[in-house]
């Protein structure tokens, strides 16, 4: 079948209108579907989204199994404080407000990040410089905190209490750090 | 003056250099999503906070440079038109969702436009950083570098449990989206490629076509890139991409040789059949002509053509998109047109080859 708008082309997209019960069939190609606004450029995102939103829709019944009244009841009183998305918005959208939204909804996000990401929910990656900065020396507790079990698990006890003061030394700066941040 | 440069050339002076397997490989891009931690995301941001982000990147950002990415100049979404913006898209400078957002948002590009940081798409900030051929493993590092030159500046909405917060559950934690784009005739021609997709898919990585719709992938140029960005370091990522793209490198040289050895005067006639389709054609539709150009770019890497450069490729597949052909012929132009102008346009740029 030929475009019906340029009729040099095979025509790609099929159309079906019914308005006020007429029906209309709209066969064109993939150019001039474009040029006549039968397809956008957005529509990737756009269905990209919806999917998600599927798999928050999908997430409730299996989540709240037995209690799909009360959880209907209760999804709308689930509200970011600081931009005012509700749960329900977000399920629908699939996007998040602000920043914020990820603390709020908080407890029924596992099951959703976990499909979207091969079953991980937490980060493991870069940590801000500035922003971050008592986190990076979080990060460097917990190393040398697991260096130090190994050691102590091999007996090699000279080389664990110089970790062991290097632990020391870095508690007091991350203490220190904290108290400064209030 | 600076949009001008970023609206005439298609291919980006950075596209000009060669990079490490750029036989196959054409670019390596790191894209980076960020958002400040006191603002609503844009898709529900008042008019006013999409204009305070924006103000802040032009008084801190307009005219700076950072390290190699010199004279960073901003690009507002409503001074452009609809062919300025398309233009910007086919280009990769600008994403199709910026361009289809108006208001208040924007992109800082570098001189060199291998970066690009977007202002209020999606999330308020997105990074981009290409290199040339495949240097992934650099493009993170100086993405990384990047990142960190705004954060002095920009408090970014950050939580120890979920990472850098972002618009879209599928960006949660590093933010990142590492890709490659290649291109892969001779595993395409063979079909292997097919078999190769869900393969590639199990390991959280994306497979997809840049060029055409659904599955075909015009001009056999593909991106390969992470799916998962949490739950990983940067570097995990980035390692576990490299591995994959080192396998379909080989394979495609592999598949090459065979194709050389079992069927060589079949391609020579498919890469100069095309070749004279591309020197002598006066219509030419955008698929044929991908596929002609992709036939080209191969014959110049089996050295059967040695005057042309590789980057005809590129440089033709961006300069014959819709965008493009508009913005030559200064008009507006229907598809039959363009086809026209497509053809002529090819023939003209392969005429210059002819005449150095």
């Amino acid at each position: 079948m030929e475009c019906q708008e340029c009729h040099q082309r095979k025509a790609t997209v099929h159309l079906t209108q019914v308005i006020n019960g007429q029906k209309t069939e709209v066969h064109v190609c993939e150019h001039c579907a474009k040029d006549k606004g039968y397809m956008s450029y957005g529509e990737e995102n756009f269905s990209l989204s919806n999917l998600l939103s599927g798999l928050f829709h999908s997430e409730s019944p299996s989540t709240f199994k037995g209690k799909q009244a009360h959880t209907q009841q209760q999804t709308p009183q689930l509200q970011c404080p600081t931009c005012g998305m509700t749960y329900q918005e977000f399920a629908r959208i699939g996007k998040f407000g602000c920043g914020n939204c990820y603390e709020t909804f908080d407890e029924r996000l596992n099951p959703v990040l976990r499909r979207v990401h091969s079953g991980n929910t937490t980060h493991d990656g870069k940590i801000p410089k500035r922003e971050g900065g008592h986190l990076h020396l979080k990060r460097e507790l917990d190393e040398h905190k697991s260096n130090l079990r190994q050691l102590i698990e091999q007996e090699e006890f000279e080389e664990a209490a110089k970790v062991r003061d290097k632990i020391r030394t870095l508690e007091s700066q991350f203490h220190e750090g904290e108290d400064g941040e209030q | 003056m600076s949009l001008q440069q970023f609206m005439n050339e298609a291919l980006s002076p950075w596209m000009k250099q060669d990079g490490p397997d750029s036989d196959i490989v054409l670019s390596s891009r790191i894209r980076l999503a960020r958002n400040f931690s006191s603002s609503p995301f844009p898709l529900i941001a008042s008019d006013e906070t999409l204009e305070k982000v924006l103000d802040f990147f032009k008084e801190e950002y307009k005219g700076q440079s950072f390290r190699d990415y010199k004279g960073f100049e901003i690009v507002q979404m409503n001074d452009l038109e609809p062919v300025e913006k398309r233009v910007l898209v086919e280009k990769h400078l600008i994403s199709p969702h910026l361009a289809e957002k108006p208001k208040h948002s924007a992109a800082l590009i570098s001189e060199n436009e291998q970066v690009s940081i977007m202002i209020n798409e999606e999330d308020h900030i997105r990074l981009q950083l290409y290199f040339p051929g495949f240097q992934l493993d650099r493009a993170l590092e100086q993405a990384s570098q990047l990142d960190d030159w705004l954060e002095e500046k920009i408090n970014y909405a950050f939580d120890e449990k979920r990472g850098y917060l972002t618009a879209c559950p599928t960006n949660v934690g590093t933010g990142m989206r590492a890709s490659v784009m290649m291109h892969l005739p001779a595993l395409s021609m063979t079909q292997q490629i097919n078999r190769m997709t869900p393969a590639i898919n199990q390991l959280g990585l994306v497979v997809r076509g840049i060029y055409g719709e659904g599955s075909e992938a015009l001009g056999n140029i593909y991106q390969i890139s992470n799916q998962i960005t949490l739950g990983k370091s940067e570097q995990d990522i980035v390692e576990d991409l490299h591995s994959v793209v080192k396998q379909l490198i080989d394979q495609e040289r592999r598949a090459r040789e065979a194709l050389i050895s079992r069927s060589g005067v079949q391609l020579e006639d498919r890469i100069f059949r095309s070749y004279g389709v591309l020197k002598h054609s006066r219509i030419i539709e955008s698929k044929e002509a991908a596929k002609c150009l992709s036939d080209l770019r191969l014959g110049i890497d089996l050295k059967l053509i040695d005057h042309i450069p590789r980057t005809i490729l590129n440089e033709l597949m961006i300069l014959t998109q819709p965008g493009f052909l508009q913005q030559y012929a200064k008009a507006s132009l229907n598809p039959d047109e363009r086809d026209v102008r497509r053809a002529s346009l090819i023939r003209e740029r392969l005429q210059l080859e002819n005449e150095e």
